[in-house]
């Protein structure tokens, strides 16, 4: 549980990263505001309390590492880490521009600070986060820790079984997957097109902790990071229940808002639903 | 007693040389891991394995997540080798490949074992005939394909100690003749003089390089002068050798155990249109799948052994003006 004071502090960074998902894919044109709204409270949880990171240097040899496996959600974490300082706030607005460091998925070889590995191509994410933790668990005998996020239809890929069952078999206790379960995809409803559920007794079948929240509460993120990290022996499974597109009223638990930018009156409208004045969607935009 | 032993070369499978490079390397450096995917004794990560046993770490048979965690080794500043059967490396798990490592530009080598038609009785599903295509086209990707074990050897320890970035290696089961020693060159990148002769070059990779020296004595008796290139390193390819190949006899024949569409011939094709255009042939498997039997039988029924070679430099030398 947080105190008054952060839980105050955190619900602005999350209004403000929710903001600037807008404000980013409107002036990109297109994008996914849908899932990286799903995570943004959960983002300012870990990258604010929970993550050992010094974004003054990104390269920092003790830093845990963050993996988004999910990696269309990106606007969520290009604003999280311009939030926690990685990088100049002005250069979100250059997000799939040529030339922009903010590629329209994650690009290690763009530079862009904080961006550990290029993902984009689902089910890719927590392999690598396997490979890390056993990097730090088994050779460097350092408590580095590795956080995957996930998205829920993302888990549909073949490869991310692999990768739950190979956590389990090496006992990554210093794994966090992280599965934002918005239950949505392009589709439709994630059990309709394909169903992953139960997600609790499948994670504990593979040797994993499962831990269960509301991932727009942020005391209940707040524990359930805490409780996560309590956990020895066998790696945690984080499953968030999200809400696609939450914060915006039109977009909330609409499949079409996966990988559309709004359109003017509908940016406007979504600047309004945050709290924010309409001139701000515009601001700094040269 | 076989061709090869008769002409006096010691046989060994190439992938021993990989396995060997692997115990070596892990000597000095500490940072080496190996990942496997149930195949570690057929790959020689065993070698590796069982003086190592706490930096080799068993994927399972899942080789799209063996490339993941090598990827995450990697990350975490290890240099980590991915070994399993071609077909599985660069087709099960190309995506991962071409995402993770090559994207993301990750210090991952791939070792490719049962690469060719020679991988023999077990038969197409597990004989790699694409991996030269699949790999050579991937950006960052640095692309060997020793002649023998001594070269593998050398291969190996190249990919670990002067490349920072992903290089697949590819190597084959059957034993084949050991053509090089220590002493013999081996610059990524710089395709090798095996022979010098005036009539035609042969470009050649892997257990083909042999079978092109078999090939050129044959060819000699007809009085026909070849030139050998081993062109370990299909990427970055050795453009410069190729145009003064090109030049200097004027004809050009591409031997290699791969489907003929996109392989080493392909890449060598595509330098010679561009610099020097001269009549080219192509020695490869012809757009089918391999089939079970023995090594050398195989090679002959696809049209892959040293009298199979000598007669397409034959039919070569005619459009030769």
């Amino acid at each position: 549980m947080l105190d008054e004071k952060t839980r105050e502090r955190f619900s602005e960074i999350a209004r403000r990263i929710r903001f600037d998902i807008i404000k980013m894919t409107y002036h990109a044109g297109s994008g996914h505001p849908g899932g990286s709204l799903s995570i943004a409270d959960i983002l300012t949880v870990l990258y604010f309390k929970y993550l050992r990171h010094k974004p003054e240097n990104p390269n920092w040899e003790e830093r845990d590492i963050v993996i988004l496996s999910k990696g269309h959600a990106c606007p969520a974490l290009y604003a999280v880490l311009a939030e926690a300082g990685y990088y100049p706030r002005e250069e979100m607005w250059t997000l799939r521009k040529f030339g922009s460091r903010l590629q329209g998925h994650p690009a290690k070889d763009k530079g862009l600070p904080g961006i550990e590995v290029s993902t984009g191509s689902l089910g890719q994410g927590l392999s690598i986060a396997v490979g890390a933790a056993m990097a730090f668990k088994y050779m460097d005998n350092s408590d580095r820790r590795v956080y995957a996020i996930l998205g829920d239809g993302e888990m549909q890929e073949g490869q991310i079984w692999e990768a739950i069952m190979a956590a389990g078999h090496y006992h990554l206790d210093n794994l966090v997957a992280i599965v934002d379960n918005n239950n949505l995809q392009i589709d439709g409803f994630v059990p309709d097109v394909m169903n992953i559920h139960p997600l609790p007794d499948k994670f504990r079948s593979f040797n994993w902790e499962p831990i269960e929240a509301d991932g727009h509460d942020l005391d209940a993120i707040d524990d359930a990071f805490a409780k996560a990290l309590e956990i020895r022996g066998k790696p945690a499974a984080l499953i968030f229940h999200t809400i696609k597109g939450r914060g915006v009223s039109y977009m909330e638990n609409e499949a079409q808002w996966h990988g559309k930018a709004p359109n003017r009156e509908l940016a406007l409208r979504a600047v309004q639903d945050l709290g924010f004045p309409a001139e701000a969607l515009d601001r700094d935009i040269v | 007693m076989n061709i090869y032993e008769e002409h006096g070369w010691k046989m060994e499978p190439s992938r021993n040389g990989f396995g060997r490079a692997l115990a070596d390397l892990a000597e000095r450096h500490p940072e080496l891991v190996v990942i496997g995917a149930d195949l570690t004794e057929s790959t020689r990560a065993s070698y590796f394995s069982e003086k190592f046993p706490d930096r080799f770490f068993n994927a399972g048979i899942a080789e799209q997540n063996g490339v993941g965690m090598a990827a995450g080794f990697a990350l975490a500043g290890k240099i980590a080798v991915f070994s399993t059967y071609g077909v599985f490396a660069a087709g099960r798990a190309y995506d991962q490949i071409r995402t993770t490592v090559c994207y993301s530009n990750l210090n991952v080598k791939i070792g490719g074992a049962h690469g060719g038609i020679s991988v023999g009785p077990d038969g197409a599903t597990h004989q790699a005939l694409e991996e030269i295509a699949a790999m050579r086209v991937l950006p960052r990707m640095t692309l060997l394909v020793p002649a023998d074990a001594e070269e593998t050897y050398k291969a190996t320890v190249a990919a670990i100690e002067e490349i920072e970035g992903p290089v697949y290696i590819r190597f084959g089961r059957a034993p084949v003749p050991t053509i090089t020693d220590k002493d013999t060159p081996f610059e990524v990148g710089r395709a090798r003089l095996v022979k010098d002769g005036k009539d035609l070059t042969i470009i050649a990779c892997g257990a083909m390089v042999a079978e092109s020296i078999l090939a050129a004595e044959i060819l000699e008796k007809d009085g026909i002068s070849a030139q050998i290139l081993d062109l370990h390193t299909i990427k970055p390819i050795d453009e410069d050798a190729i145009v003064k190949a090109a030049q200097e006899t004027g004809a050009i024949l591409t031997v290699e155990e791969h489907q003929i569409h996109g392989g080493m011939g392909s890449a060598v094709a595509e330098v010679v249109v561009r610099t020097n255009p001269v009549p080219m042939e192509f020695v490869g498997v012809q757009d089918r799948f391999g089939e079970s039997g023995q090594p050398e039988e195989l090679l002959r029924a696809f049209g892959l052994d040293y009298q199979s070679i000598a007669q397409k430099a034959k039919k070569l030398l005619k459009r030769k003006k």
